[in-house]
Order: structure tokens, then sequence, then C-alpha cells
């Protein structure tokens, strides 16, 4: 009986103390920022889309729920035609963001996406494309790459030296 | 206004006060439960969520009407009504203030201790009737844990029924001018409560129910209005109960300075926050537990009481 009596004693006084509810929508918790939420896709410093349409993030997520098409565009840049995620399908897994060689897809502490129709969760890329850089502000994957694209030939990347003519090599 | 007008009044203002005060005891529970386990309750329907029950009653009235086919379906109907109509009926007794009794009957605790035997009713119809082992089981529990409560329960009031020498509620409550009876009559006072929460199947003796173990016992077949009636008849007995307690342990209505009336509800209002208490603090015991408890411990002592207040009684000479 004693240890009952003491119960109720500990019971009444957690009513003392402060609550642990955060009151949504009112006050919303502080996510840190590698809190894999919504998924976007960013943009180089430059302006231009980071995606290079390698189908690296498609082939490594766990629930297949995205879709692209490459495409090359003017400048001899590989773009995606379509880039599709069907955010109801999506785990929200990281996967594509560590998969991603240009820093394009990135995972933001986001998650007020509810919808009334399951066909408003599938985003295409406009939905998708922010106009900024993201987590990764400087990195741009043209200037540390070896491809050809205009304005930048073979050998003018960073930490790069110049293609050697190998003919001024013969003895 | 003549005696049957103001008659006909005070019934149908006990009445339709128990069932909104019931109603109200659903928000204040949530609510206290909430306090007692760090967290809010329900605060988004209307101003600190009252509302809720509006919600949730217009919901239950809402639902679908289904009787289980493999249900015995007159019993299966009537059971819930059984306990509403017996826990309802024993309102008429409780002197609620010295204006407010229905029915000053002179065996008016006899009355109570009857209709809450008729609850066993109740609970056992609605198992049976259910034709389901949830139900079946939820109900045996149920049988055996109120049949063995009620015993006490009615040999822990005959202290103060010796005390106050009369079994009418309202000699009782006058009689406690001097001093309250929860002071010579403590242990009574407690075998009671126990008693009390027993014969309501509530925390900690809800085996009957068991949410976590048998999916919701007796009343696992109920939905819509029927389920109501058990869900709103169990709030309608806490009240019942701590209105009991007032009544017969702590002095009714009185108190000073404050209106009868007022004192009356803040003492019900004390009791039933602490029925609440005793729900978030304790858990459940063992069914064998349960009932040694009952017979080994509660009796023994109700029928000490009982022989320790007849021997003073007889000795004061009252």
């Amino acid at each position: 009986m004693w240890s009952i009596l003491r119960t109720l004693w500990i019971t009444f006084r957690h009513s003392f103390h402060a609550r642990v509810t955060v009151l949504y929508p009112e006050k919303k918790r502080r996510l840190p920022a590698r809190w894999r939420g919504r998924i976007v896709l960013t943009r180089d410093p430059d302006g231009e889309e980071r995606c290079v349409a390698c189908h690296l993030c498609s082939a490594v997520c766990p629930v297949s729920c995205i879709a692209l098409q490459a495409a090359i565009d003017e400048k001899g840049r590989r773009k995606p035609d379509f880039f599709r995620i069907n955010m109801s399908r999506c785990i929200y897994c990281g996967l594509c963001e560590e998969a991603c060689p240009t820093f394009a897809i990135q995972l933001t502490p986001d998650y007020e996406m509810a919808e009334y129709e399951r066909k408003n969760l599938v985003y295409e890329k406009e939905d998708l494309l922010i106009s900024g850089t993201g987590k990764y502000p400087g990195y741009n994957f043209y200037k540390v790459s070896g491809m050809e694209i205009s304005g930048k030939g073979k050998g003018e990347a960073e930490n790069e030296a110049p293609p050697v003519d190998l003919r001024s090599l013969l003895p | 206004m003549s005696a049957v007008g103001l008659s006909i009044v005070v019934i149908l203002g006990v009445l339709i006060g128990t069932l909104l005060f019931a109603a109200g005891i659903i928000w204040f529970e949530r609510r206290l439960l909430a306090v007692f386990q760090e967290r809010y309750g329900p605060n988004r329907a209307g101003p600190f969520g009252v509302l809720q029950v509006v919600a949730d009653m217009l919901k239950i009235f809402t639902k679908e009407n289904w009787i289980a086919p493999f249900a015995d379906k007159a019993v299966f109907v009537i059971a819930p009504g059984i306990i509403m109509i017996t826990t309802l009926a024993s309102f008429a007794v409780i002197p609620i203030a010295p204006a407010i009794l229905v029915s000053d009957i002179d065996i008016g605790l006899l009355y109570f201790l009857a209709m809450s035997s008729f609850a066993v009713y109740s609970v056992a119809l609605a198992g049976w009737a259910s034709n389901s082992k949830y139900s079946l089981l939820g109900s045996i529990r149920a049988v055996g844990q109120m049949v063995s409560y009620e015993v006490f329960m009615g040999l822990s009031l005959m202290g103060v029924v010796l005390m106050a020498g009369s079994f009418s509620l309202r000699d009782i409550v006058e009689a406690q001018a001097g001093m309250w009876y929860v002071v010579p009559q403590f242990v009574g006072f407690v075998v009671f409560f126990i008693a009390g929460l027993a014969e309501t199947r509530r925390i900690p003796f809800d085996l009957p129910e068991a949410e976590s173990e048998l999916v919701a016992g007796y009343h696992t077949e109920y939905s819509g209005f029927k389920f109501a009636m058990f869900y709103v008849g169990e709030y309608i007995g806490i009240t019942l109960i701590s209105m009991m307690i007032v009544t017969l342990f702590f002095g009714g209505w009185q108190g000073p300075f404050l209106p009868p009336f007022i004192w009356f509800i803040v003492k019900t209002l004390a009791f039933i926050a602490f029925f609440i208490l005793v729900r978030a603090a304790l858990p459940r015991p063992r069914y064998d537990q349960l009932l040694s408890f009952g017979w080994k411990l509660m009796l023994p002592l109700a029928l000490l009481n009982l022989a320790v207040t007849g021997g003073i009684v007889l000795a004061v000479g009252k």
C-alpha cells in the first residue's frame, strides 16, 4: 500500500513539470541542417542546373521513385529532359544525395508537403528546381571535371594541367 | 409553484445536469490525464478543447449501427440500457443541496447499493450476448470482480449507518454537521473508495475492459450509440461514486461561506480528480491478485471496521 501511495504522489508531482509537447503549427521544432526532408534540385554558383542526368540517384533509390531522361543542350552540357520524383513513394533516406556526383539533388529540412490528391505528390523538375545552391554553396561540377563544354576546353578545369601533345614526347 | 411542478423541475434538472456533468467529466479526464503525463490534452476544438466532447458525441452518433450477426440481438441492445438506467436512477437519492433532492426515501443507501448491483447484469449480459471470445473473457472477469467487491462495499457503509442511525442519505449528511465521517470511519472510507473503483471498472480494476489486453473486453462488439452508452455510463458511475463518497464521508453540501451546491460540486470534482490520478498512476493487478485482495484483505477489514464501530457506538450509548 505504501508503494501505491508513493506512486500516486510521484504522478501528482508530474503535473507541475513543464509539458513536453511542441504545439505545432504555432511552434515548430528546430531541425538540423542535415535533416532529410523535401528533395530539391540545385543550381551551381553561376546559375546553371547542376544535374547532369547521370541516373545515379534513380539507380540507388531503394523504392524507385525517381524517373529522368538525359538530353544534351546547345552548350554541350547534359541536362535532364524531365526529372520526376514520386514524393509519396520517397522514403527520405538520402541515398540519392549521397550518390549524386554534382551535389545537384539534396534533401532539405522541410516536411510540410501535404496534398489532398495523390497525383499532386508527383513532383516534376519545375517543382524540384530551386534557384540557389542548396547546402553546398561553392561547388561547380564542371569546374573540376575533365569534360569539354563550350567555354571550357580540355585541361582548363581547376587543378588540371593542360593535355600533353604526345607527338612532342617522341625522341 | 406547485409541489409537483417543483419536483419535476428538480428531477429534470438532476437528470440533465448529471448527463451534462458526465460529458464534461470526459473532457476533464482527458485534460487532467494529460497534465499528469506532462502533455496537453485536447486543446484544438473550442477554447481549451471543451468542444472535443461535442465532436466525439457527433462522431459516435453518426456511426453505423452494427449489431454482430452472431450476437443475441435483444439482449445485446438492452445491456447498455440497463447500466444507464440503473446508474441514472441512483442519482435520485443523492442530496446535492438542502433543496435539491429528488427523493428523500428513508432507505436511500440501500437503494443505492441495490442499483449498483444491477451493473453486474449489464456487463454480464453484454459479454454473453456478444457471443465472442474477448467479450466473454471480459465479462467473466467483470462479473467475478464486481460481485466480490460488492460484498464489502455494502459492509463498509454500515459503519456510517451505525453512526448516523439511519439509512436516509439526507439524515447521514445532516448527522455530519459536527464532524465529517471520514475521521472516525477512515477505514470504511478507504474500503468504500476501493470498492467504488472496482464497481465502476476503473483502473486499477479495469481488467474487464483491459484496453491493452482484451481489445475492449465486454464492449468489444459494441459501436456507435450503444458504445457511447457504455462509455458515458462509466463516467456517470464515477460521478455517482464520487458523490456518494462526498455525501457519506465528507459532509455532503456542508461548508463555510460558499452556497451548499457549490461545495458539493467542488468536493465531487476533487474526488473525480483523485479517481483520475489513480488511473494515471497505478498498474493493473493480475486477476487472481485482484480477487484475493478483495476477499482476503478488504472483506476482513470491512468486517473489523463494522465490529469496532458497533462496539464503540454500543459503548457510548448513542
